[in-house]
């Protein structure tokens, strides 16, 4: 009974997630990032990096409206040092709404938002997109895969094929990872386009994998320190019940008529 | 208090007579902790602290929350992501909130079907079993509008669809629908009635705990025999009980305990596994996701909800017999709260004279086919309004009508039960033999 009882509860949790829909059906390639698994975290270079690509690149029409730009310093994030932020921040102009006009970025400002209408946010965009969805919709593969956000992102920047249509006067591009195959976005990475300071490869599929985790940040910027807090949360309670299970049977042995000791 | 007899409490030093003989809140707290409980609870008879648990989280942790969080459709997404990334601790938060709902269903859920396989909604536990029901009922209420506040594109599409729920009530369904909203549409005021009426619905569910505890400590706690404990004197009451302090209370907190380093797990490593995507997209009105699906604890319900369409005979004769009035929305609806007002009606609808699941041969794979089916609709739920899904639906939702007005009712006639053992105490010497022999473990088990 408990066991059936129990196993009902695993099955629930693994039904629980069905995060058909965003994403849709292209092919996302299952990429290795660093801060996979309970043990993941961020590897500070790759985000720099992946900074790097979003300035040079995605930021010409995307924004992170919801992203500080002082949380660049943060610890389990980029990390950059203060005068690097300062300086980082200077790049960009803010509306300022005291003004009534744009002015040089603080590092209390966040970044811009989108400048063109058509390209979304990518504050959240490694949380807004599932990679995985099976088996039969049951999203049970991301319990052991992740919810594939950041794999999501970097098949898309990856997958495309290089051909091109016109429709309606307006040019779509054949990409494998995205629903339907034909995506509005032109592909925005060419090999060697970013120079990164360290010599890292710099190939559309490096480049895409390092923005790709730099958003992973954007969207989950405390993912560091929420694990090790579920370490601590989880050790805790593992003693705690190991506790509480010796003094259940010390407590119930007289009643179930048992030597403290055989029980 | 309880009617089984029990000793009284008896105050024991100056300061607890002088308030014993002003208000008696002590006498309350004693009567409470060491009532007389069944000595041979399994492990299903956890879960009511474990939703205890859940209530006071979601409370505390929703408190915290609501000092941080803007209920304005301009505002209301910035403030979330405003917690997750500068209000101290606020990612783990929200994390234990939105996850703490999975927690209160899936415990809501095992102890439901816990009282299904027991027969603990029987006499004279109706009344218990009823405001149990009521409080699931406020639980989804309270869930479904705590999901539209992060006012994502899951949250704006999921409120319009569920509260289109009303306005298929013929006649009166669209004022309703509009006097819900505070408007044509889900807009701003949709958005501060919820989170006023989000705020609420669990002190009302507190209260109404309280009564559902006050309830069945009257009647005393059912057991995995259903054999009620004996009162005609306390000698022979102790033989059969246990007082739930320290006895269940260690033993719950245990559970209690391994459940939640589950739960931090899943918070720590995995806090968005359970939730939609789309949810982190900022509501848009023009924008209608390609799937709108609720939350999990909500999917066999919405099966049932979208599995009765215009095609189906059943819904077609409403559609005739009503001169239309029941079109099939409306019959999806009243399906709806019909799968939900069956369980309510369970007391009534089995008329078996034996309560525990245990020594009922044919129940028994009936119950499990319920189980099942209940996973099954979960997982229709989530899958688009298509072959072969629609057509397993329809299945999966008869069978629970099936189960509630047909299989129970008829069981309790057509059905042999196996014999019970007398008193509770045989029962748990059985497993626990007084001389000291070999237990029966796999049975102890159960």
């Amino acid at each position: 009974m408990i066991g059936k009882f129990t196993l009902s509860a695993i099955v629930a949790f693994g039904l629980a997630a069905p995060a058909i829909g965003a994403g849709g059906d292209g092919h996302v390639e299952d990429f290795e990032f660093s801060f996979e698994g309970p043990f993941g975290t961020y590897d500070q270079m790759q985000l720099q990096r992946g900074l790097k690509v979003y300035t040079e690149v995605c930021a010409a029409c995307h924004g992170l409206q919801y992203v500080p730009l002082r949380t660049l310093g943060d610890e389990g994030g980029p990390h950059l040092p203060e005068e690097q932020v300062r300086a980082y921040a200077e790049f960009w102009e803010v509306f300022d709404e005291e003004l009534d006009d744009f002015r040089t970025a603080k590092p209390q400002d966040h970044f811009p938002g989108s400048g063109d209408e058509n390209a979304p946010d990518l504050s959240l965009m490694a949380k807004a997109r599932a990679g995985f969805h099976g088996p039969y919709g049951l999203g049970i593969s991301q319990f052991f895969r992740g919810m594939g956000g950041p794999e999501y992102i970097a098949s898309l920047l990856s997958g495309y094929t290089g051909e091109e249509k016109e429709e309606a006067g307006s040019f779509f591009y054949e990409n494998t990872a995205f629903s339907g195959g034909w995506i509005s976005m032109a592909p925005p990475l060419d090999d060697g386009l970013v120079e990164f300071d360290d010599d890292s490869p710099n190939d559309v599929r490096a480049m895409s994998q390092d923005v790709a985790a730099f958003l992973m940040w954007t969207a989950e910027p405390k993912l560091n320190s929420r694990k090790e807090d579920g370490f601590v949360a989880v050790l805790f309670l593992i003693v705690l019940s190991v506790l509480l299970y010796l003094s259940n049977k010390r407590l119930w042995s007289p009643i179930k008529r048992r030597g403290a000791d055989d029980a | 208090m309880a009617g089984i007899p029990h000793d009284s409490y008896e105050p024991s030093t100056r300061a607890e007579s002088w308030l014993h003989r002003r208000l008696p809140v002590l006498s309350l707290v004693y009567d409470t902790l060491m009532i007389p409980t069944p000595k041979n609870l399994n492990w299903m008879w956890i879960w009511g602290i474990v939703l205890s648990f859940c209530l006071g989280l979601q409370i505390v942790t929703g408190i915290v929350l609501a000092m941080h969080y803007t209920p304005h459709v301009d505002l209301a997404f910035a403030s979330i992501e405003h917690i997750m990334r500068n209000v101290n601790a606020g990612h783990m938060i929200r994390y234990a909130h939105m996850n703490g709902a999975a927690l209160f269903f899936i415990a809501v859920y095992a102890h439901i079907f816990r009282g299904l396989y027991y027969g603990s909604y029987k006499e004279p536990r109706e009344v218990t079993w009823i405001i149990g029901i009521l409080i699931f009922v406020l639980m989804m209420g309270t869930a479904f509008m705590g999901y539209v506040l992060p006012w994502g594109q899951m949250s704006f599409w999921g409120a319009t669809v569920i509260t289109g729920l009303f306005g298929a009530i013929p006649f009166i369904g669209e004022p309703i629908q509009t006097w819900l909203l505070g408007g044509p549409a889900v807009e701003n005021a949709t958005l501060n009635r919820f989170f006023s009426l989000h705020y609420l619905l669990p002190f009302i569910i507190a209260g109404l705990v309280v009564v559902h505890i006050w309830a069945f400590h009257t009647t005393g706690n059912s057991n995995p025999t259903g054999v009620e404990v004996r009162r005609g004197s306390q000698e022979e009451a102790r033989k059969d009980t246990v007082s739930f302090w320290p006895y269940y209370i260690v033993k719950d907190l245990f559970a209690l305990a391994v459940i939640l380093a589950l739960f931090f797990a899943i918070v720590g490593f995995m806090p968005n596994y359970l939730g939609h995507p789309d949810n982190y997209i900022e509501a848009n009105p023009l924008v209608t996701p390609a799937h709108i699906v609720p939350e999990w604890y909500f999917l066999p319900f919405y099966a049932i909800l979208r599995a009765f369409t215009g095609e189906v005979w059943v819904v077609q004769l409403a559609s005739l017999l009503t001169g239309g009035i029941i079109d099939a929305k409306f019959f999806g609806v009243l399906a709806m709260f019909g799968s939900i007002a069956v369980m309510a009606l369970a007391p009534w609808l089995d008329t078996s004279s034996v309560r525990s699941g245990r020594y009922r041969p044919m129940f028994k794979w009936w119950f499990w086919l319920l189980v099942i089916d209940f996973f099954v609709l979960m997982w229709l739920g989530a899958q688009p309004a298509e072959e072969p899904y629609a057509t397993f639906a329809l299945i999966a939702s008869a069978f629970w009508f099936f189960y509630f007005l047909i299989i129970l009712p008829l069981l309790g006639v057509i059905e042999k039960p196996l014999p019970r053992p007398d008193t509770i105490e045989k029962d748990f010497d059985e497993h626990y033999p007084p001389d000291g022999g070999a237990p029966t473990r796999n049975v102890a088990a159960e």
